[in-house]
């Protein structure tokens, strides 16, 4: 009895087939039923945060709103985490994801890419009393990171063995693990890092050396080529008219730059 | 067009896998051990203690028993060291799996000592035995016997709630599983393989805590009685 159940539970798993939305489907979708989901942070003040009136605010979601202004859709916004983000792109629960996705080769293999639309950079934190120059400093040292961000994947190749790297589930958890003092040293952001620091001066933290340049792209679902080439185009015109750089003032207080395609 | 399911990206990983799997029962087998030696405890010291001891006891069931586990993990983790209390991950994953359990497992307990007959705490003073004699040798066995498989269930419990503790960075079978699927985006892959590693350790563990109950803690009813 208890076996036949098991054998019919794999069974199921074995033969389910996932439905996909069919390749290339996207753009058509969302010109037809006028929405687009977007898959924003909520954790990752500037670029999105939730205020106190609940409401997602920041970059990311000022550009949601103007990419699905170009395209003539309601937006509807999805709040993801550093870790969730790319899959929820691949199960098809967004359209796009602009959640400052960093391009790198690991994620171009399950996920496409725009051009970029606002600069960003990671780098180590720590205390002014703790002495860490370079990668080989973090030996001995706790370091926390959100796991599968740009900085987990920069920090993997470059601590050396001895680091105690400990990766926790979205920023949030990183930050109040490096402010409770459960680690030392703090790996992430540049925007989360800056908030972090402007909310806890006490713990005379400071910026150490830089992980990583990477600017933000928008994320596509692999094969998206029709709705990749129109956001491009949104993209390259918002640079030509200057919204990219306004938008980039607004949050970040300096303009968007020579940013990569 | 179908997602096609690649499983072998993930279980290249199976160092990693192995090592979260081990570390998911490591934590349980501390956590159920101590988690039911602390229920004892407690259930003695609730129905022999003083007040002040037993309203105390209470309220520890009552507030964890009526609050989230990752909020007392959370507490545990990122709230003690304002205290100047640091643990490891692995401590406060411990701790917060013994407290939880602790707290359940008490009331398990109590169920089946309130199911005792008072007539078996007075033929046992009869017979001269001390109060903790009676308790624990007379009134404990029978029990548990009645109370063993909510008791197996709370376990299995706590020991699949253990999942929960990847989020501090104790790196258990759930927080390999993310850290696999977060370096190759294999998601649905890692979580079915996380999926079967859990059903199996499920299965595994209710039948050892079904042996343990039975070999070490109240024993078969066998001819000849508790004596015999």
């Amino acid at each position: 009895m208890r076996r036949s159940v098991l054998v019919s539970v794999v069974a199921t798993i074995a033969f389910a087939h996932i439905p996909a939305a069919h390749a290339q489907s996207a753009l058509d979708d969302i010109l037809k039923s006028k929405t687009i989901q977007i898959a924003v942070p909520t954790d990752f003040p500037p670029y999105g945060f939730v205020t106190t009136d609940l409401k997602p605010q920041g970059l990311d979601i000022d550009m949601a709103n103007y990419i699905a202004g170009k395209l003539g859709a309601k937006v509807e916004l999805v709040p993801v985490t550093s870790a969730n983000r790319i899959p929820y792109l691949q199960t098809r629960k967004a359209h796009l994801v602009i959640s400052t996705l960093g391009k790198n080769a690991e994620r171009e293999k399950v996920i496409d890419f725009t051009a970029a639309y606002s600069p960003f950079f990671q780098a180590i934190f720590a205390t002014k009393a703790l002495s860490v120059k370079n990668a080989a400093d973090l030996a001995g040292k706790s370091v926390g990171v959100t796991r599968g961000a740009i900085e987990d994947m920069e920090l993997t190749k470059i601590a050396p063995a001895s680091a105690d790297i400990k990766r926790f589930e979205d920023n949030n958890a990183t930050v109040s693990a490096f402010v409770s003092g459960q680690v030392q040293v703090l790996a992430t952001g540049a925007s989360v890092a800056g908030n972090m620091m402007q909310r806890n001066p006490n713990l005379n933290a400071e910026y150490k050396f830089v992980l990583k340049d990477s600017p933000n792209f928008i994320g596509v679902g692999k094969g998206e080529d029709a709705l990749r080439t129109r956001v491009n185009e949104i993209i390259a015109e918002a640079k030509r008219s200057g919204d990219l750089d306004k938008m980039a003032m607004r949050w970040l207080g300096r303009p968007a730059g020579d940013l990569p395609q | 067009v179908l997602v096609k399911l690649e499983f072998v990206p993930v279980l290249e990983q199976w160092p990693l896998l192995v090592q979260g799997l081990l570390a998911t029962i490591a934590l349980s087998a501390l956590a159920i051990v101590t988690g039911f030696v602390l229920a004892v405890l407690l259930v003695w010291q609730r129905s022999r203690g003083p007040a002040w001891v037993r309203a105390l006891i209470s309220g520890y069931v009552e507030l964890i028993r009526n609050t989230p586990f990752i909020v007392q993990l959370f507490f545990i983790f990122f709230g003690l060291p304002a205290l100047g209390i640091k643990l490891s991950p692995e401590a406060a994953s411990v701790l917060a799996m013994v407290i939880n359990l602790g707290a359940y497992a008490t009331e398990i307990v109590r169920a089946g000592v309130q199911a005792t007959p008072a007539g078996q705490w007075e033929a046992a003073r009869s017979l001269a035995l001390s109060e903790w004699q009676i308790f624990l040798r007379v009134v404990i066995p029978p029990a548990l016997r009645k109370v063993w498989p909510a008791m197996v269930s709370q376990m299995v419990i706590v020991m699949l709630g253990s999942a929960v503790c990847g989020q501090i960075a104790t790196q258990e079978l759930s927080y390999a599983a993310n850290l696999i699927q977060s370096r190759n985006f294999r998601a649905f892959e890692a979580f079915i393989v996380a999926t079967f590693l859990y059903l199996a350790l499920s299965i595994a563990l209710r039948q050892v805590l079904n042996w343990v109950g039975r070999r070490y803690l109240f024993g078969q009813a066998r001819p000849g009685g508790a004596y015999g």
